[in-house]
């Protein structure tokens, strides 16, 4: 076989050059941003891109990125989470009253906390995989339900960590946060894994046609399943970032933060199709650091905050519409 | 030479329907048999036995000498059957050698090796002397064509020694074809058996080197290509006495109603149409000429983009299901179930849809309506998804008289129903016809379209092949929809 890999012909491929890929306008977009943003905050005598600027971003994008890059596993096999927000709620809990202060404790709660958020999302699994319940309404329900608890039994923010845990949370490597460290970290794991691994293959395999990959021999429903776990255990894992910054768990913090829709904002806006199939974390991390750019230009801007929404809002829909019609077009070629 | 795959009195029923009677069935090494017959004959499903996504109530099937059972297609692949799908069953947005190894990914170190997929793909493209396809390309941007090729690498990927390809040809343009036929001829040269489904008759005898002809359930003759003329070929597949069944002909034709001059759009070319009052025309064709393309051209689903189109004389143009109700352009549609009826409403929500969804709410007598069709009035409150197939179809007409059309597109009106419903049906629409209306009917079945039939448009590749009178022969309507000539 590779005796004939010499005398292979020079193929031509001239439709992949000049092509502007989601990933590439999503970056595009994010350096269009900055540079606006900039120059806006300029005007107001202030600077975006200074040292505590650069800080906010990051900071802004650490929890929502590690939201963002669970729901975009999930997203690609064609299957939804609305359960992330309430989960980082319960599990800040997990993570505080497990430590209570105690440095011996730290280890125990982390992975309580992780387990814990991989059961969640193996009950999230299953149900849209065995129960064939839709993806959107399992994991409300699931959300639904942990909110009961949570309103049911606090009241308001509950534990405490030890000192030595919120390193995690307040450590910089020059202007960068420890944690966006672990993040980024976390997304190249979670990149090579969906585009190098025949598991990532199988993932875009089942939200490009999960029928197509089921007579191929792919268990379709083993595949969601494993992206529902990784999905919960981000939300697990910024839960505990939030710990980490708060001091104690708080039943809302997730909630507050929006992470649910907000990650999903985050993963479509990053270019993967909501019905699966195309995608990846590259363009979500993009579109995670535009996301918490608006969010920074606002305040320094100080607009606001129904401004802001209205904003965020028409930028995911015109996002969306670009990418629809640059499909639309390469359909027409 | 004993063959590769022998298949023996092979049995199906669906539903108490037999789809397969004791098919006996051989493909030889380096061997292109051709599996022909109408619509609904069991090519498919005795396909599909072969691939393994049915199993055969009785009868066995013997690969390599060895009794085989597959228990899913993945079973049957790893066994080297496998199958190219009419409609594809690619991943658009994949690369080609992500697809061609779907599923079965090399794996080096933990990760996918993509140099050696990629190579290998490329190895098997160069094998079919393929050479415009590069395994990196997404498939979405292959034409039609070359996405078969990579259908066909795939196949052989998987060390296929006998590959079961249905209507290949179906999705292909005229020049297309001539690379098909390449493509099968080397894989004949490679010791591959072939088991081609199709009803073009000349690419059946310009490939094939044994032709099996199914008919009902049954195989009604199976002979070496040379033994066989088209014209045997053609009433081996259609020969059935025409059953009496159906009300008698209009005598006069009245005014055109309709009339359609050059009109094209995707799927079609050049049609041109007059449908007058009192006359049923039958729109003949074999799947995929473009029947079903016409019928929602006419009825604004897919309207025309060239052409002109005048209701009683008058200019009109349908660019929506909504201008062709105002315009009196009724559709029975194809699939009644997913696009006729509103499944989970009652008989009388579903009579008054149109009427009152392009015409506003007002008052008729809904019971007379459908006692016109033959519902009994005591039906109106009931949900339709209880009603069965043939009251269902009758919903379905009462719903377009509510809007007295002046043109019924009448798209498989019978399909699903049972023979006493469509003798209800065939009488309807005569009926409808007498009171002025015009009707084009679409049938896959021919007895019927002939029996019911003033005259007979047949279409070949999206366009009309010739018109034949009332009474004419199922063979020159074959004859004339696969292009044979005979």
């Amino acid at each position: 076989m590779t005796a004939t890999q010499a005398a292979q012909p020079v193929r031509h491929n001239a439709t992949s050059r000049g092509r502007v890929t989601p990933t590439l306008m999503v970056y595009l977009a994010l350096v269009v941003l900055l540079v606006v943003g900039s120059v806006l905050v300029a005007m107001r005598g202030g600077v975006l891109l200074d040292h505590g600027g650069i800080l906010n971003i990051l900071t802004r994008s650490t929890v929502l990125g590690l939201v963002a890059i669970g729901q975009t596993m999930v997203i690609l096999t064609g299957s939804l989470d609305l359960s992330p927000a309430y989960l980082i709620g319960l599990c800040s809990l997990i993570a505080a009253e497990t430590m209570a202060g105690d440095p011996g404790m730290v280890v125990p709660a982390v992975l309580l906390t992780v387990g814990f958020a991989a059961l969640v999302g193996l009950v999230n699994g299953l149900v849209i995989t065995a129960l064939k319940v839709n993806a959107f309404i399992a994991t409300l329900g699931v959300a639904l339900i942990i909110r009961g608890y949570l309103e049911n039994t606090y009241t308001g923010p509950a534990g405490s960590v030890p000192r030595g845990f919120q390193h995690l949370g307040y450590d910089r490597i020059g202007p960068v946060p420890l944690s966006t460290v672990v993040m980024l970290v976390i997304a190249v794991a979670v990149w090579w894994y969906l585009t190098r691994t025949k598991g990532g293959y199988h993932v875009y395999a089942v939200g490009g046609d999960a029928e197509v990959a089921r007579l191929s021999g792919i268990r379709t429903g083993r595949t969601i399943v494993m992206t529902h776990v990784l999905c919960s255990v981000m939300a697990g894992l910024a839960a505990l970032f939030l710990v980490s910054r708060l001091g104690s768990g708080a039943p809302l913090v997730g909630a507050d933060g929006g992470y649910d829709l907000e990650s999903i904002a985050a993963v479509v806006l990053g270019g993967t199709l909501l019905s699966g199939g195309r995608g990846g974390v590259a363009g979500t991390i993009g579109g995670v650091l535009i996301l918490a750019t608006l969010d920074t230009v606002f305040d320094d801007l100080g607009v606001t905050p129904f401004l802001k929404d209205v904003v965020r809002g028409a930028v995911l829909i015109v996002a969306v519409a670009l990418y629809a019609r640059s499909q639309l077009a390469r359909r027409a070629r | 030479m004993a063959p590769i795959v022998r298949m023996n009195g092979i049995n199906k029923r669906f539903l108490g329907v037999d789809a397969l009677k004791d098919i006996d069935l051989e493909l030889h090494a380096g061997e292109v048999h051709a599996l022909v017959g109408e619509n609904g004959a069991g090519k498919s499903t005795l396909m599909k036995i072969l691939a393994g996504a049915h199993r055969p109530d009785t009868g066995t099937i013997v690969l390599n000498g060895q009794l085989v059972s597959f228990a899913s297609p993945v079973h049957a692949q790893r066994a080297g059957i496998a199958i190219v799908h009419q409609e594809m069953t690619l991943l658009p947005d994949r690369s080609v050698a992500e697809n061609v190894y779907l599923g079965r990914e090399p794996v080096r170190r933990g990760h996918v090796d993509r140099a050696r997929m990629q190579a290998a793909t490329a190895d098997l493209l160069d094998r079919l002397g393929e050479r415009g396809i590069t395994p990196r390309t997404p498939v979405r941007r292959l034409p039609v064509a070359q996405q078969q090729v990579v259908e066909i690498v795939k196949a052989l990927s998987m060390d296929a020694r006998v590959i079961a390809m249905d209507e290949p040809t179906a999705a292909l343009a005229e020049h297309e074809v001539e690379l098909l036929y390449d493509l099968v001829g080397r894989l004949r040269a490679d010791g591959i058996a072939v088991l081609y489904v199709s009803h073009r008759m000349r690419e059946v005898f310009d490939l094939s080197q044994r032709i099996t002809v199914l008919k009902d359930g049954a195989l009604v003759t199976s002979a070496a290509t040379t033994e066989m003329t088209p014209d045997q070929l053609v009433r081996a597949m259609v020969g059935r006495p025409l059953d009496a069944m159906f009300p008698d002909r209009a005598k006069t034709r009245g005014p055109v109603r309709v009339s359609v001059r050059g009109g094209g759009n995707e799927r079609l070319r050049d049609i041109t149409i007059d449908l007058a009052a009192g006359e049923i025309v039958g729109l003949a064709g074999l799947q995929g000429a473009g029947r079903s393309a016409v019928a929602r051209a006419l009825t604004g689903v897919d309207p025309l983009t060239r052409g002109e189109v005048e209701v009683d004389d008058r200019p009109v143009r349908i660019r929506s299901p909504r201008a062709a109700i105002r315009h009196g352009i009724a559709h029975v549609t194809e699939d009644r179930k997913g696009e006729g009826l509103a499944l989970r409403q009652t008989v009388r929500d579903n009579t008054m849809l149109v009427r009152n969804a392009v015409f506003g709410r007002s008052r008729i007598d809904v019971d007379r309506l459908l006692g016109s069709v033959g519902l009994a009035a005591g039906r109106t409150g009931q949900e339709v998804r209880f009603l069965s197939g043939g009251n269902q179809q009758k919903v379905v007409l009462a719903k377009w008289l509510a809007v007295a059309p002046k043109v019924l597109v009448a798209d498989e009106p019978t399909r699903g129903i049972d023979v006493g419903a469509k003798r209800g049906v065939y009488e309807l629409l005569r009926e409808l016809a007498c009171s002025g209306v015009a009707i084009l009917m679409i049938s896959s079945e021919l007895p019927e379209l002939i029996g019911m039939s003033d005259r007979i448009l047949v279409m070949r590749d999206g366009h009309l092949a010739g018109e034949l009178p009332a009474g004419s022969s199922e063979e020159a309507v074959m004859a004339l929809a696969t292009g044979s000539g005979a």
